[in-house]
């Protein structure tokens, strides 16, 4: 479903934050992509829909190859790409409701989204969203008015309306409260399920990537060190992607996490 | 704990100095007095011409606590209207050319070419003052006010899209990517992603301008551009302080209302 091949990038200042990465995910899969910070996780995702140019290197989406579409067509293949970014990155001066339409943008023309006439079908799947994630009565609050873990969920709202194939996650929790991180996680992930979503989650939180996804993979100084299953992340393996630490500790938190969510 | 800590600890801690150097750093110091006493010597005051001068002086002091508003109360009108009739619509037609030009000349949102462009208008609109912009725009329209209202926009110009321009260069680029993501054409992502952004900006600059452009109008008619300016430098060639006082006070009421104004409105869009 999507697909890269050999991607690199190769920063201006000589940085190689990608080391020809290959990566095949298919549809329906959730990713948890960890790695020590410069590990080149952003530039990962970004690369992907982008927003940073990859030196070399393709990128399939479905049957479409990304890195050498002009202007345009970018714009409609990023349609299909939703974002969720690190501290949310709401418009903070535009309503919830403007910002989770926003993500129709794709879609409708300059007049109509500068007047603010969606077509009907769009608002009605904005408040249906926000409903599922329960903020509906705060849809014409203004962005900066809501707390973290609310502002997250009009950021979730927003790259789900696109109607995408797969979400582009960038440490959706990084600011977050440990509750409200997995009550995130378990929001986006099951919001993969019920649409059979592929994505990537960019996760400093190892224990919490355990947790909920299907795979891992480890990136250190832009290549890949690990591709498994979660309960494969032994303390060899995270010495291997983060360096040298006790390592133990942060695999036992995973199990108690665990007893506690289902004794809940 | 440490040797190296220990060695510090108990000694006091001086912020460094800004220049590294201690002898360029005086020498820069004693340069800078030098010039300073060098500067004052050489300003000449001739103290005979400047006995006869504050008679004069006291006179137009003295005007302001007899301000004439009634004997050139038509004149005074009529520059009045003429002046703020030039200030909003030089405010307005500037405001509305000065936004595109401060989009091309951020360099976060257009390309090099558009922003040297762009930044070329900005230029050459702040080199010129307005006294020179406005004997120009006279020698080519005649006196009146239509020069006043062309010089008054060519300066919105390059002070707003000046302004405006570094707002936009400083904004939050993770929100505007956030709309970039969406697949948003470059129209929307202007609307969505930067002009949220640089709203509170953009209004608070816009009603400075209307301030600035309207003390401006006043400096203009000296020079024949129309306005409160003419009406207030033939009064000054008559000698009515009086009527030049109540004139000088009326721009003093209009500015401090435009200034209330302004408050208001930038606490509103916060």
């Amino acid at each position: 479903m999507l697909r890269l091949e050999k991607l690199t990038k190769t920063y201006k200042t000589g940085d190689q934050a990608l080391k020809s990465v290959d990566l095949d995910i298919p549809e329906g899969q959730v990713l948890a992509l960890i790695g020590p910070s410069g590990a080149g996780k952003s530039t990962l995702i970004r690369c992907i829909n982008r927003l940073v140019e990859p030196t070399s290197g393709q990128v399939f989406l479905g049957g479409t190859e990304l890195t050498h579409l002009s202007a345009g067509a970018l714009r409609r293949e990023r349609r299909r790409m939703g974002m969720i970014f690190q501290e949310y990155a709401l418009v903070e001066r535009l309503t919830v409701m403007e910002n989770v339409l926003s993500g129709r943008l794709g879609y409708v023309g300059f007049w109509r989204s500068f007047l603010r006439r969606f077509p009907q079908p769009d608002v009605d799947e904005a408040f249906r969203l926000l409903d599922r994630v329960g903020l509906l009565a705060m849809a014409d609050k203004r962005a900066d008015e809501l707390s973290g873990g609310q502002r997250q969920r009009v950021g979730i709202c927003r790259a789900l309306i696109q109607n995408p194939a797969v979400l582009l996650v960038d440490e959706p929790t990084a600011s977050l409260d440990p509750k409200t991180s997995r009550q995130i996680m378990r929001l986006i992930c099951e919001l993969c399920r019920e649409r059979g979503l592929a994505a990537i989650i960019n996760i400093h939180d190892v224990a919490l990537a355990q947790m909920f996804v299907q795979r891992v993979i480890g990136l250190r100084f832009g290549a890949i060190e690990f591709d498994g299953p979660p309960k494969d992340l032994t303390p060899d393996v995270l010495t291997t992607i983060y360096g040298e630490e006790d390592w133990e500790a942060t695999i036992e938190t995973v199990e108690d996490d665990e007893d506690i969510e289902a004794a809940e | 704990m440490n040797t190296e800590l220990q060695a510090i600890l108990g000694r006091g801690w001086k912020k460094p100095p800004l220049i590294k150097r201690p002898w360029l750093r005086w020498l820069l110091l004693a340069g800078f007095v030098a010039y300073l006493v060098a500067a004052f010597l050489t300003i000449d005051v001739n103290w005979a011409r400047v006995y006869e001068g504050l008679e004069r002086g006291k006179q137009f002091v003295l005007a302001f606590t007899s301000p004439d508003f009634v004997s050139r109360s038509g004149d005074i009108w009529d520059g009045m209207v003429e002046s703020i009739i030039m200030t909003v619509a030089a405010s307005v037609v500037g405001i509305a050319i000065s936004i595109p030009i401060a989009l091309g000349a951020a360099r976060n949102v257009a390309p090099l070419p558009v922003y040297l462009a762009c930044r070329g208008i900005i230029a050459i609109s702040r080199a010129l003052q307005e006294i020179i912009v406005a004997i120009l725009l006279v020698a080519i329209f005649g006196f009146g006010p239509l020069a006043g209202f062309l010089t008054l926009s060519f300066a919105t110009i390059g002070f707003l899209s000046k302004l405006l321009a570094e707002d936009i260069e400083s904004m939050d680029r993770v929100q505007a990517e956030a709309i970039r993501a969406s697949g948003a054409r470059w129209s929307q992502w202007i609307n969505y992603g930067v002009q949220p952004q640089v709203m509170p900006r953009l209004i608070g600059l816009s009603m400075y301008r209307l301030d600035i452009n309207f003390r401006e109008s006043a400096i203009l008619g000296l020079v024949g551009a129309g306005g409160i300016g003419a009406t207030l430098n033939t009064s000054f060639d008559r000698y009515e302080y009086d009527t030049a006082a109540a004139i000088l006070i009326l721009i003093i009421l209009i500015v401090m209302a435009l200034e209330y104004l302004s408050g208001i409105i930038r606490a509103r869009v916060q």
